[in-house]
Formats: C-alpha cells, structure tokens, sequence
C-alpha cells in the first residue's frame, strides 16, 4: 500500500528535551574511533569556545532516529518497517551539540514520492535548544521496498 | 586543478559495528546476527550507513582541522558495506576532492567511500569552514 500523500507537509508536537550527556559523548566518539580531544576533554573544548565536550558531526541522529518514531510509527501513514531502508541523509549545523544541551525536536514530513514500486519518505527534523537556538536541521530519506 | 585531500582508510570490524549499536541506540538485527541478515537477503552482516557515514565525518574533520568545522553533510547509502566475522573485517576508503571555495570562507567537498573497490555512499558532500 502506498504511503498516504496527505502526510506530506504535516508536523508533529515538540519531543520531550534530550539532555545530552558527556559520557554519551564519550562513548559515541570512541565508538566510532574520534580520538580528537574536543569530543573527550572538556578543556580542550573550552579552549576552542564551548563549554563542554563537542559530538561528532553524525551524534544528531541519536536524537533524531529516537524522535521521528513519532512519524514512522504512526500507523495511518502505513509504513512497514522491516522494509524500510536508509536512502540518504543530511544535516546542516548551526552550531555541533555540545554536552549539557537539552535538545527538542521538531519533526515534519517533507516529501513523500513513490518511484519503480517503491516509495520514498523525506522528514525534516529541526532541532533547537528549549530556548528556541537552533542546533541542527537533520533530513533523512527512508525507501520502503516494494512488495515482492 | 581541484585539490584532492589525502585518502583515509578505517578498518571496520564486528566489534565496531557491535560497539556503534550501544552507542547509537540503533540495534538492527541485520547489523549483528548473520542469522537474520541472510534471511532478509542480505550476504552477511552489514554496518549501519550512519556508522559508515560517521567514518566519512571522521575524515571530513580531519581535513577540516577541528571537529566543529562541519557546516553541511550529507550522503546517499548506495550499498551496503558487508562485515565478516574475521579478525581483519573490511576496510572503508574515504576520499575527498575541494569542488569550490565561497567569497564567504566556505570549502566545499566531494567525498567518495568505497569497499572492496565499490562505491557505498553517493552524492557525498560535505561544506566546511577552515579554523
């Protein structure tokens, strides 16, 4: 079935904050092998401007892949997750999420196509500190497989 | 001609794509159980596309001189990367070209990441500001 049209455009109510943490920080950095002291020392994070352990450039999509639930679960939209796979990925920074943000996400459905049986969904997740500071803006494209 | 950044190449193993699934949160079967992977049609296990676009963002702050340097980034998971059981796992490749330089101090990469010689991510790019 395909995915129904009249999401496209629709927005969903702010998540919860997600508070990040320095050793989630830690953890994500040594995870996938950035050793560079802005992800681990605070100091050196200081000393290039920010007040606590700087993440790694993809560390948003821990927040974003958790929040946008919200979309790909919701089931009037009619997507069947196991087949679904990951077609592309974006970000764009305002500034990289630092240890000790609370992090709301805002989630929207950009674009929903459909293309050789297939159908591909775009989201847009805005993500802002609870004052409202933008962070970083994170699009993700998901293929859902047609049926064999 | 346009400058080329020097190649990086990062080894991936099981333990790593086992490590990313506790730090992630992503616990995809297909990234741990060659069980699973195979049922779904899949060779073996294979890494998560944000773990194999997470090396790319390694080599992009690399060439960027300071983690916070990333202004833009964005790929297209064009196939996947197996992992095998064995000591030695499988290499991702991850090069890049300076495609322009904006009036406003902005570098602009093409990035290109291969396995096995095969390209897995697309439309790779990424904008940087130089510290």
């Amino acid at each position: 079935m395909p995915l129904d049209q009249s999401f496209v455009g629709r927005s969903w109510p702010p998540t919860a904050p997600y508070l990040v943490g320095r050793e989630k920080i830690r953890e994500f950095a040594a995870a996938i092998g950035a050793t560079d002291a802005e992800y681990h020392d605070p100091e050196a994070a200081r000393a290039i401007g920010y007040a606590d352990v700087v993440a790694p450039p993809t560390f948003p999509v821990v927040i974003t892949m958790t929040a946008s639930r919200q979309i790909v679960a919701d089931p009037e939209l009619g997507l069947d997750y196991s087949r679904v796979v990951h077609g592309d990925q974006r970000f764009a920074y305002a500034r990289p999420v630092v240890a000790g943000d609370a992090l709301i996400c805002v989630n929207t459905v950009e674009e929903i196509t459909s293309r050789g049986g297939h159908d591909f969904l775009t989201t847009r997740t805005d993500v802002t500190t609870e004052a409202g500071e933008a962070v970083v803006t994170v699009w993700s494209k998901l293929v859902q497989r047609g049926e064999e | 001609m346009a400058e080329t950044l020097p190649t990086q190449t990062f080894t991936v193993t099981r333990a790593d794509l086992i490590r990313y699934c506790g730090a992630s949160g992503d616990f995809n079967t297909i990234h741990w159980s060659e069980r699973i992977a195979n049922s779904v049609g899949l060779p073996g296990v294979i890494a998560h596309g944000m773990y194999t676009m997470a090396l790319a963002g390694r080599a992009v702050s690399v060439w960027a001189g300071a983690p916070d340097a990333v202004v833009e980034f964005g790929v297209r998971f064009s196939r996947p990367v197996p992992v095998p059981d064995t000591d030695e796992g499988t290499e991702v490749v991850v090069t890049g070209v300076v495609k322009e330089v904006t009036d406003d101090g902005l570098t602009k990469l093409e990035l290109t990441a291969t396995c096995n010689g095969q390209k897995v991510l697309s439309m790779a790019r990424a904008t940087i500001r130089k510290r």
